[in-house]
């Protein structure tokens, strides 16, 4: 794939945490691409270094993060990582955006949906009755009924389901080249889930705009995404096209993740697979692969050293010594 | 019943909405809503009841009356064969020692100035018993729930969502009660931690003969630990039975958008269409007829108008629709995927009846037999 076809290009991203203990080495050596008009869906369980890397992308990271040297964060051609702070202030909300986890407190309480939706405009010198007429289409755009009226209301007069619908129209607003959805839907029920979901792949159509979902549902990264990376204990240690992750996945944790959900047993039973042991110590790595203490498969070389990608298949690659060694 | 631990019947729990002056000044007759309106069921010994519903169903609301925690204002609880409406405080704590609650989110129940043994030791604190060694109580406790004894000197903050979760449970057991009513168990909780607690529960309830209330909006999770389930929409049951029955029969159109609303985790069964449409009503503006109707794509004329029966579709098997859906004798021949017709239904938000009314009734019954080609 030529350069020119990707959003975002992380390459070799390393973040550390500096804490009274020592260095957390939270991320090492990520590696993801994000293609034009493609949703790629980040998956991992709590600890895995998914909002570290979103964090990464839009230079959020709290003052005692380091990124380490030889990380790059290239989005359409400019280095993030080397940007000055007002480069940075043009690149957030505007070419990336970002819709969060709780809409319940993502929006300001105090403050009218509309005037919130107008703020985001700051940039266009147009006049405020043409800003509220966008404000209202993007909320029609994104099914909220009679927008118009609504754009007086304040984010209590909402429904849950509703909020996060308007955050996404606030996400949208400016037309960004990426979106960043960091687990949309977790404080929503199921069947918001289903129609913020269904949203989503609406609006992906209309607006041709790349988009980095995160998530720790399996169903909904199957359900959205067209690529997936795993992420565990601040690693990638697979990637690839949807079906190829799904159908074959190929290291041991992206096959035991898939084996735990509730969702694809398809008996009902009394005991449910888990994955014994916890996460390691990012403080104190172990020397080889990150998931060996773990990993039902351990043989001789996970201990000794780290795993490198190896690909399974053009799309598709796994941090794996299985993979290389074809067992 | 004698095997039935817990009885509950036409339980009604109603929220002040208005005080009573304001109730006067504004003319509002009725400044009630009711959270919970008339349901019975009854939890056998030992067994699971899985209590499921969206967001403000009052299944929350169900199990704070069960505890006492929010005062009922008709029917009856029965535990193990004395009555709990019309208790008094003092008369409730002492039930309390047999019925505990986990509470949801693990890690904001428990206060972030106790250690771990504090918590879990306040129970006999409580209730004023008089227990010889605390330390041995904590040690036993943590034993029971797999915790390390190390944990003991630890606050809220340094534990994960698993081991926080654990603590509640461990808590919930203190003063060995029969029945626990776990409160959204596995919610926030990562899906191979949440295996971990499910075991642990069922575990549990083997060993010590537990008897689980768990309030829930995931399904996957209770298909796999409940004996039964009730469907809860506005306070009401609209579908019980077992859980068995209610996943391969479902009866009730809310049933069976809940089901296909779970994600797959397979790239190969996405779904084009959308089977809920809108949210759940305000408890204060009850829909007329059938309170279900503003959402249910098979809506019918006489859906708006006649509120529908609670009645049995199967032996064990309660739902309220006046169009149940029928029982498939194949529904086992067919495969999972996309439920064909669901999701026809033109949505225009906020549309008036008519629109859907129509949709709906163009689709027809026939149509309704089809659709279990699609549910699993």
């Amino acid at each position: 794939m030529s350069q020119n076809d990707l959003v975002l290009d992380v390459r070799d991203l390393s973040v550390s945490f500096r804490t009274g203990r020592g260095k957390v080495r939270a991320l090492r050596h990520v590696d993801i691409t994000v293609p034009k008009n493609k949703i790629v869906g980040i998956v991992g369980e709590s600890g895995c270094g998914k909002s570290t890397l979103i964090n990464s992308v839009l230079r959020l990271l709290a003052p005692n993060a380091i990124i380490e040297p030889g990380s790059q964060v290239d989005f359409l051609g400019d280095d993030v990582i080397k940007m000055s702070n007002s480069q940075l202030t043009d690149l957030r909300g505007q070419r990336i955006s970002m819709v969060f986890q709780d809409p319940m407190t993502a929006l300001n309480p105090v403050i009218s949906v509309g005037t919130q939706m107008t703020d985001i405009l700051y940039r266009l010198k147009i006049p405020m009755a043409e800003k509220r007429k966008r404000a209202a289409d993007m909320l029609a755009q994104v099914g909220i009924p009679d927008a118009q009226r609504r754009l007086e209301d304040f984010p209590h007069q909402f429904s849950g389901g509703m909020r996060q619908r308007i955050c996404i129209a606030m996400a949208l607003m400016m037309n960004p080249a990426l979106l960043i959805a960091d687990e949309p839907t977790t404080a929503l029920d199921v069947t918001l889930e289903a129609q913020i979901i269904h949203l989503m792949k609406e609006l992906r159509e209309k607006f041709e705009c790349s988009m980095l979902f995160v998530s720790h549902n399996l169903g909904l990264i199957a359900e959205l995404c067209d690529e997936v990376i795993v992420m565990y204990a601040g690693e990638v240690v697979e990637q690839g096209e949807v079906h190829d992750l799904f159908h074959r996945a190929a290291h041991p944790y992206t096959r035991m993740l898939l084996e735990c959900d509730p969702a694809r047993i398809a008996e009902a039973r009394q005991e449910l697979p888990t994955i014994t042991g916890s996460v390691p110590d990012m403080i104190d790595l172990p020397p080889g692969c990150i998931f060996a203490p773990r990993c039902p498969r351990r043989y001789e070389p996970c201990d000794a050293s780290p795993p490198e990608p190896y690909a399974v298949s053009d799309q598709h690659s796994a941090r794996c010594f299985l993979v290389r060694d074809g067992r | 019943m004698a095997d039935n631990i817990l009885t509950v019947k036409d339980l009604r729990v109603r929220f002040r909405t208005a005080g009573l002056v304001k109730a006067l000044v504004n003319r509002i007759e009725d400044p009630f809503i009711d959270a919970v309106m008339k349901v019975s069921f009854s939890l056998g010994r030992g067994e699971t009841f899985g209590l499921v519903g969206e967001s403000g169903s009052g299944k929350t609301t169900l199990g704070r009356a069960i505890i006492g925690l929010v005062r009922a204002q008709e029917g009856s609880i029965n535990y193990d064969g004395s009555e709990l409406i019309g208790l008094g405080d003092k008369q409730y704590r002492s039930i309390r020692r047999n019925i505990a609650m986990m509470f949801q989110d693990p890690v904001a129940s428990l206060s972030p100035r106790k250690t771990v043994r504090a918590s879990i030791t306040e129970p006999f604190r409580i209730h004023k018993m008089g227990v010889a060694n605390l330390g041995e109580e904590a040690r036993r406790l943590l034993d029971l729930v797999g915790l390390h004894q190390g944990f003991m000197g630890a606050y809220p903050h340094q534990l994960s969502g698993g081991q926080a979760r654990r603590v509640g449970v461990a808590r919930a057991l203190a003063l060995e009660p029969k029945v626990i009513i776990a409160d959204e168990p596995t919610a926030g909780l990562d899906v191979s931690v949440q295996g971990e607690i499910l075991n642990l529960m069922n575990r549990l309830q083997r060993e010590l003969g537990l008897s689980y209330l768990i309030i829930t909006h995931n399904l996957p999770v209770v298909r796999h630990v409940s004996d039964k389930l009730a469907i809860m929409y506005l306070g009401r049951f609209v579908e019980q039975g077992t859980t068995k029955e209610i996943f391969e029969r479902p009866a009730h159109p809310y049933t069976l958008g809940l089901l296909a609303a779970v994600p797959e985790p397979d790239p190969d069964k996405r779904r084009d269409k959308l089977e809920l449409q809108g949210e759940i009503p305000s408890l204060m503006r009850r829909p007329s007829g059938c309170e279900f109707h503003t959402r249910c794509p098979f809506v019918q004329k006489k859906c708006l108008e006649v509120a529908p029966k609670y009645e049995e579709v199967a032996p064990g098997h309660w739902a309220s629709c006046h169009f149940p859906f029928p029982d498939p004798a194949d529904a086992k021949a067919v495969g999972p995927g996309a439920m064909p017709g669901m999701g026809n239904v033109p949505y225009a938000p906020g549309a008036a009846g008519e629109e859907r009314l129509a949709a709906g009734a163009a689709m027809g019954d026939s149509m309704k037999k089809d659709i279990f080609r699609g549910s699993r």
